[in-house]
């Protein structure tokens, strides 16, 4: 096992880590805010776990799968936000009206 | 020790964390958090596919499970109230006694799979290595996955297309994702 390699390992390792707390933060919530945020750091971990994860065993194509992986987060996450504010996906940009503020901090909806 | 052992390690953590997803799911009754879960969960399985070399697999699930499905949950959700009601004890113990028998047919034809990786597997030796040797010189693109999917069986998947497609509008008239003929106290 070559230092590279260990250092690929550990770096996977604390990855998992920073995904195990993620976990935490999306079970104990406690509102919808702190679990949108959350859903979209632990992409962001996966994606760089891709990245190590590429460089660990020498596949360059798993980088391309977190490239894709970084737009459909972007993506998702937007459109979860949008449909939370608007309840449709087909109100374009222009005509937005500035969203009604939650009570109680999302949980209401 | 290679990469290859090394990343059994990771498959196991991922598995790990998909199983406590899946309790936490079973256990919570805010649907909004159900949902944010089912899309970390297409999330680590994804990952999870890559770590096991199917790279398209990989792909498919993260665009459908964590992108479009999320969305169309949230979507359903909005249809219905936010908390799920409690179900009965004796419902959970149901449930459990047929997913147990079902687990223990799973493992009784486990005998019967191949070793992972095996190089006599019928994948191995039957038509896929025809697929193998062919591509490179009929299709010319490095995938052969790709080269099977839109080439050799096209017309079966134009079939899938039109199939998917019609699940698509099919969902997305029931859920009313356009947000018109909604009533005036919900639009608001």
């Amino acid at each position: 096992m070559t230092f590279t390699a260990i250092i690929d390992f550990t770096v996977g390792l604390m990855l998992v880590g920073a995904m195990l707390l993620m976990l935490v933060r999306l079970f104990i919530g406690p509102t919808l805010y702190d679990r949108v945020l959350a859903v979209n750091a632990f992409g962001a971990k996966i994606v760089l776990f891709l990245a190590v994860f590429a460089l660990a065993v020498g596949r360059a194509d798993s980088l391309d799968i977190a490239l894709l992986y970084a737009l459909i987060n972007f993506v998702a996450t937007i459109a979860i936000l949008k449909f939370f504010s608007y309840r449709s996906l087909e109100v374009a940009l222009d005509d937005m009206k500035p969203a009604r503020p939650r009570d109680d901090a999302g949980e209401g909806v | 020790m290679t990469g290859a052992d090394i990343t059994q390690y990771f498959d196991y953590l991922f598995m790990v964390m998909l199983l406590f997803i899946g309790l936490t799911i079973i256990r919570l009754q805010n649907l909004f958090a159900v949902v944010m879960l089912t899309g970390v969960y297409s999330l680590i399985a994804a990952a999870w596919f890559v770590s096991l070399g199917a790279a398209d697999v990989a792909i498919t699930e993260a665009a459908v499970g964590a992108g479009i499905s999320t969305v169309l949950l949230l979507a359903a959700m909005l249809l219905t109230a936010g908390e799920a009601k409690p179900t009965s004890a004796f419902r959970h113990w149901a449930a459990l006694v047929v997913m147990a028998a079902a687990g223990v047919a799973v493992f009784y034809a486990l005998g019967d799979l191949p070793v992972y990786g095996a190089a006599d597997t019928p994948a191995n030796t039957g038509p896929g290595m025809a697929y193998i040797e062919r591509t490179p010189d009929e299709i010319n693109i490095p995938n052969v996955v790709t080269a099977v999917l839109a080439s050799y069986r096209g017309f079966d998947t134009m079939g899938e297309v039109f199939v998917v497609f019609a699940a698509g509008v099919g969902v997305a008239l029931l859920l009313n994702l356009s947000g018109r003929g909604r009533r005036e106290e919900d639009g608001e």
